[in-house]
């Protein structure tokens, strides 16, 4: 009876809906306060979603309520007509991935990944068959009868996925499961589960604070900010057309600068202050006379071109590839300029960017 | 190498364990081998009459069994009422501050005053079976203390809150990320308890019952003051009380106590023994 209550569970869905789900609590003053407030997003099945966003931005709430683990306070999710967002997690089936990986310790790897598998009452020998092709997904055969305390943080890390996609849930969902791992295994296990991905096509949600894992992962990237999706969009639009100055700065955005709005035709905008004169493109409409122009330190270069900045180098920190080079222009405006240029601290040099890489929002203060 | 000899050196800040192990050796080692020995010197007979006659005199004997028959349901009873109420109270509410604080109270109260109390409430002509008979929901006589059922309350009520404290710690050592991850795979409440919690509380119940147990073989006061210590309620320690100061036989006495402890020790070391089968590990999942 209960094998037939998941299977119905599994069946294939098409899309996941969720309609302006929220989730208030009460802080110790008794305001309410909005962890995550209408988060409207629609995925469709094998898509790969990355929640991106700083810390207390809501992503892991939004995952958190996705799972059935916090209940919301408002809105509704539905696996196509099918309304969920009232079922407990053990009635929704969707495989989760913790950040801690949350295996559990008394038992061996082999029961912990079997354990969706048990609870369903699945036949013993249906069961070995399964777990030992999620071992051999994960690539982890022979390491089954040890225990979790006995494995390395990317094995665990491994038998933590295996556990989740062996029950072949409709939704996968992960939270920040690379966080804890050392910089070259992220980087491994990032194609790992990109791998996994391709291989099972399971609708997947990813939640993380790290840009790149974001871009070289997803499908969509849902940018959050304080409980709000900021923007919705492929990782290429995301990286070189941010929706507002917030996600600029998040994806890497570092020169913020507030000028005074110049001359305007149509999306092309003459900024001024500070002794600087730039031809920038407005991303949204400008309301005011300042407006915040944010650049990607990759986007400056050395040399002569348009938007010619002059300014003398403060520091160099060097990259391997390319250097990331400080300058400070006569105005005092310090710029960050990633260039594989040779510069040295003190060198007078003349900076270029295309009016197009200039990105124009409104200023921060009256957004 | 000079690594090695300066580890084999003596280090003298192990100089600091002496005070305890001074304060060990005079106040447990030293009596409690006092007490084996003279266990063996009876005043009269070989070396081991004490025992012989313990064994042989049905008024002592018994009470070995009578001790168990009290300390080992109480302790059942209140292992397992605290793991439940424990395992309730694992999230933390102003609710659960105050439910701990409530059952946590007696713990303060000595076995003597819960005795007074009981007589009070419990005794034939006290609250509890005035206020039932003026019900007329019971109309019999209601017969709670000086009896073996007077023992076994004063036990719970005493016993109970350290077993809910000590589980109450054990429970909420437990990373509750275990649970969650339970759940997306499909266990119930119930499955979760069975298959997470159960298992990982296991060594601490293990420990509680060990504690527990000790505490109620021990049983003296209550089984004086709400217990009827001439007959159903005639613990061990009674037996080694008489000995000691009413026949001034300080020698039976030891015997008595020795075969207590031996008795308390048996049970310990069967349920350490079944703890070692069991996993004893940290309880969280992974890293951080």
């Amino acid at each position: 009876m209960q094998t037939a209550e998941f299977a119905a569970m599994n069946s294939n869905f098409q899309e996941l809906r969720l309609a302006s789900v929220s989730r208030h609590f009460e802080n110790p003053s008794g305001q309410r306060i909005a962890a995550l407030h209408e988060l409207t997003l629609t995925i469709k099945r094998g898509e790969f979603i990355c929640l991106l966003g700083p810390s207390g931005c809501g992503k892991t709430t939004a995952l958190n309520c996705i799972a059935g683990l916090l209940p919301v306070t408002g809105g509704t999710i539905s696996l196509d007509e099918r309304r969920i967002d009232l079922l407990p997690p053990e009635k929704r089936g969707f495989g989760m991935v913790f950040q801690n990986y949350a295996l559990f310790p008394h038992m061996t790897v082999r029961k912990n990944v079997a354990f969706g598998l048990m609870m369903r009452g699945t036949k013993s020998d249906e069961m070995a068959s399964r777990v030992a092709r999620a071992f051999r997904l994960v690539q982890l055969t022979g390491h089954e009868d040890k225990l979790p305390g006995q494995l390395s943080g990317g094995q665990q890390q491994r038998v933590a996925i295996a556990r989740a996609i062996v029950i072949e849930p409709p939704l996968l969902l992960m939270d920040e499961p690379l966080s804890n791992l050392d910089a070259k295994l992220r980087l491994e296990m990032r194609a790992e589960i990109r791998r996994i991905h391709r291989e099972l096509d399971r609708t997947t949600i990813y939640v993380t604070h790290d840009q790149d894992e974001a871009l070289s992962l997803a499908d969509r990237i849902v940018v959050m900010k304080d409980g709000l999706v900021q923007q919705v969009a492929g990782p290429e639009e995301v990286y070189a057309e941010p929706s507002n100055i917030h996600v600029a700065r998040f994806m890497g955005y570092r020169n913020v600068l507030e000028l005074e709005v110049g001359a305007r035709n149509g999306i092309a905008v003459t900024l001024e202050g500070s002794g600087l004169d730039l031809q920038g493109t407005a991303k949204q409409e400008l309301s005011g006379p300042r407006a915040s122009v944010a650049i990607r330190p990759e986007d400056l270069s050395v040399g002569a071109g348009p938007n010619a900045i002059r300014g003398r180098v403060e520091n160099v920190e060097y990259g391997g590839h390319d250097s990331l080079a400080d300058v400070k222009t006569a105005g005092g405006v310090l710029l960050h300029a990633r260039t594989g240029a040779r510069v040295a601290v003190g060198d007078e040099v003349s900076l270029t960017i295309t009016p197009e890489r200039v990105l124009v929002y409104p200023a921060e203060g009256a957004a | 190498m000079s690594a090695l000899s300066a580890r084999l050196k003596p280090d003298p800040a192990l100089l600091l364990v002496a005070p305890a192990v001074i304060f060990l050796l005079l106040f447990f080692i030293y009596p409690f081998g006092y007490g084996f020995v003279l266990s063996f010197t009876p005043a009269e007979g070989d070396w081991l009459a004490n025992y012989r006659k313990f064994f042989s005199d049905e008024h002592l004997w018994r009470t070995v069994i009578i001790t168990f028959q009290l300390s080992l349901p109480v302790t059942i009873l209140n292992v397992g009422l605290a793991l439940p109420i424990a395992f309730q109270l694992r999230r933390k509410t102003a609710y659960q501050r105050w439910v701990t604080t409530l059952l946590v109270i007696p713990i303060t109260l000595g076995t003597v005053l819960i005795a007074e109390g009981m007589l009070t409430y419990f005794g034939p002509r006290g609250w509890l079976s005035q206020f039932l008979q003026l019900l007329h929901i019971y109309d019999g006589p209601i017969r709670l203390t000086h009896n073996f059922i007077g023992v076994v309350i004063s036990l719970g009520i005493s016993g109970f809150p350290f077993c809910f404290l000590l589980m109450l710690s054990y429970v909420t050592g437990i990373d509750p990320t275990l649970a969650r991850a339970a759940a997306t795979l499909g266990a119930g409440p119930f499955a979760q308890f069975r298959y997470i919690y159960l298992p990982l509380l296991m060594p601490g119940l293990a420990i509680t019952f060990c504690l527990a147990f000790v505490q109620a073989f021990s049983v003296f006061p209550s089984a004086v003051l709400v217990g009827a210590p001439s007959g159903p309620t005639r613990v061990i320690s009674l037996a080694a009380y008489e000995a000691a100061f009413e026949q001034y036989d300080y020698s039976m006495a030891s015997a008595v106590a020795m075969i207590m402890g031996f008795s308390q020790l048996v049970v310990v070391v069967i349920v350490l023994a079944l703890r070692r089968s069991l996993y004893r590990g940290p309880a969280s999942g992974g890293k951080g």
